[in-house]
């Protein structure tokens, strides 16, 4: 029997009385790249938010299977890149001092891993099990291309570089899943696209499900295997090539469709 | 040959604990300052004259009163900011300015300002009696070893609190257990330069390092020698030529960082980013 990385069942989240996720349920399987569109004020944020245990909702959400005290667990074995991470600019911490804040306790681990065996899923595992803390952390760096960078400040780097940095930290606690908000809006091309092929090679050589919100449709029909669109519900949920296929959802999602959307709701 | 300074009993006394206060400063300070905690320390000091009036007015061992109000100021103080939202620098100018009144009125309830409230204020390193020394350094010794015992989701938690949550870091009972040490901090470091200047050992020391180091352990290694450096200096200085040795240790310091100012200027210690942030931490 399979069993889902991640189960969002009915969830919904109000601020002040407004609904920002209304009843949202969609599931993501082992070893996929889940890719969430959706214009800006559409939930998606606040929907991580409540997958990560920062806010409050109703429903029910479940990784691997599990709720309560396994749920938060497992919760510290999910890698998380938000939109940006908002840390002191002074802050004197090199990349390597950075990606290290990313590993785990063994006792956690360990925990995690029990977990993870008993509901029959498997963990695949980045590093090998007799990987020292300093060898994952330098394994981390040169997945994301930052080994020659490891000496150097956090803030010295660009944002999309900061980026993959704390994709690394994320990497260095081997995640059995990993969710991305927008990692690399305001970035250019370039810097995007090295962080896209770090993405594609997180999923599918080092098998990392991942949940992956953007608004560059070009991008996820390149890297995602499953898409969902929400605007505060949730609209569609299936395999990419449908979601490609559909003329009208296409126009709706479309980055300009977004856009307009996004200056209606402004206004 | 033992240089004449330390064969007095009271000079010894004064720089060992001048020197084990100082290490535990720099080492919350690091912390205070990155979380932008800089004044917490200068309004918990405060608090603590309150408590140190408190024991004269009670008649307990000041020290005693100070740490309880300290630290239970600070904790509620926390507790507060999480459950009504007062901003910090609100929380921070409540802290300073009920803690100060509550000491002038207990004072003027009691008999008055005495010599030994005015070590208090000013800082009185070498009239360290024994008894004071052994407390001082146990308890610094403690808020030393607990500091390297947490320093891993410390410095995650300083970094991103978001992020070491999700990473499972218990962040409040954490937040807690770091202000409880920062108010302990404050009531050891009290007889070093006094409670006006104690923000000055928690920040001088701190935001010349982060000028000049890369890594986070190499920063707070340079803010420990610094600080030690200005403590051991401003004690001696202070012995040779009739100082107060408060206000010679942070002069020591203010210079340090007006060095590292003017060397930074001339292109030292190249960290490329500091240029441009570098004075949101200074004002």
């Amino acid at each position: 029997m399979s069993v889902n990385a991640l189960d969002v069942d009915n969830v919904s989240v109000s601020h002040n009385g407004i609904l920002a996720v209304n009843k949202i349920s969609f599931s993501v399987q082992e070893g996929d790249l889940l890719g969430i569109v959706g214009p800006n004020g559409a939930g998606k944020t606040t929907l991580f938010r409540a997958i990560l245990g920062l806010q409050n909702y109703q429903g029910k959400i479940k990784l691997f299977g599990y709720e309560g005290h396994s749920y938060t667990t497992l919760l510290s074995m999910v890698g998380y890149v938000p939109q940006k991470v908002n840390f002191e600019p002074n802050f004197p911490a090199t990349v390597y001092d950075v990606v290290s804040m990313g590993i785990l306790p063994k006792k956690k681990l360990v925990k995690g891993a029990a977990l993870i065996q008993s509901c029959g899923c498997c963990w695949n595992r980045i590093f090998s099990t007799s990987s020292k803390d300093h060898e994952k952390i330098e394994e981390s760096l040169k997945i994301v291309g930052l080994e020659s960078f490891k000496d150097r400040r956090i803030s010295e780097l660009s944002g999309g570089e900061q980026q993959r940095a704390f994709i690394a930290k994320s990497l260095v606690k081997e995640p059995l899943l990993m969710i991305l908000d927008e990692p690399v809006t305001g970035v250019d091309m370039d810097v995007q696209n090295k962080f896209y092929s770090v993405l594609r090679k997180i999923n599918k050589e080092n098998k990392i499900t991942i949940v992956w919100s953007s608004h560059d449709l070009t991008a996820i029909s390149d890297l995602a295997t499953r898409v969902a669109c929400m605007n505060r519900e949730l609209f569609f949920h299936g395999e990419k090539e449908e979601f490609f296929a559909n003329k009208d959802m296409l126009k709706t999602y479309s980055e300009s469709a977004m856009q307009l959307h996004m200056h209606k709701h402004d206004m | 040959m033992v240089p004449d300074i330390l064969s007095y009993g009271f000079m010894q006394r004064g720089l060992l604990t001048g020197i084990v206060v100082s290490i535990t400063c720099s080492m919350i300070g690091l912390f205070l300052v990155l979380k932008r905690y800089s004044l917490f320390g200068d309004a918990l000091s405060h608090v603590a004259f309150g408590g140190i009036a408190l024991g004269f007015f009670l008649n307990i061992y000041p020290i005693w009163t100070a740490f309880a109000v300290s630290v239970s100021t600070a904790l509620g103080i926390t507790k507060l900011r999480k459950s009504t939202k007062i901003s910090g620098d609100a929380a921070i100018a409540v802290l300073l300015s009920s803690g100060f009144a509550m000491g002038v009125l207990l004072i003027s309830a009691s008999h008055g300002f005495t010599i030994d409230l005015f070590s208090f204020l000013f800082g009185s390193i070498l009239l360290t009696s024994v008894q004071d020394a052994l407390l001082i350094v146990a308890v610094s010794c403690g808020v030393i070893v607990t500091l390297i015992a947490i320093r891993k989701p410390l410095i995650h938690f300083t970094f991103d609190e978001e992020q070491a949550k999700v990473h499972g870091i218990p962040v409040e009972k954490l937040n807690y257990l770091f202000v409880a040490l920062a108010a302990v901090t404050v009531i050891a470091t009290m007889r070093l330069v006094g409670i006006l200047l104690i923000s000055a050992l928690i920040v001088l020391p701190n935001i010349t390092s982060i000028m000049m180091g890369k890594g986070f352990k190499n920063t707070m290694l340079i803010s420990i020698s610094l600080s030690v450096s200005a403590v051991v200096a401003g004690i001696t200085l202070s012995y040779y030529f009739n100082l107060a040795p408060s206000g010679t240790i942070v002069m020591l310091m203010v210079a340090m960082f007006v060095g590292t100012l003017i060397a930074k200027h001339f292109g030292m210690f190249s960290t490329k980013s500091l240029d441009k942030h570098n004075l949101s931490i200074v004002s």
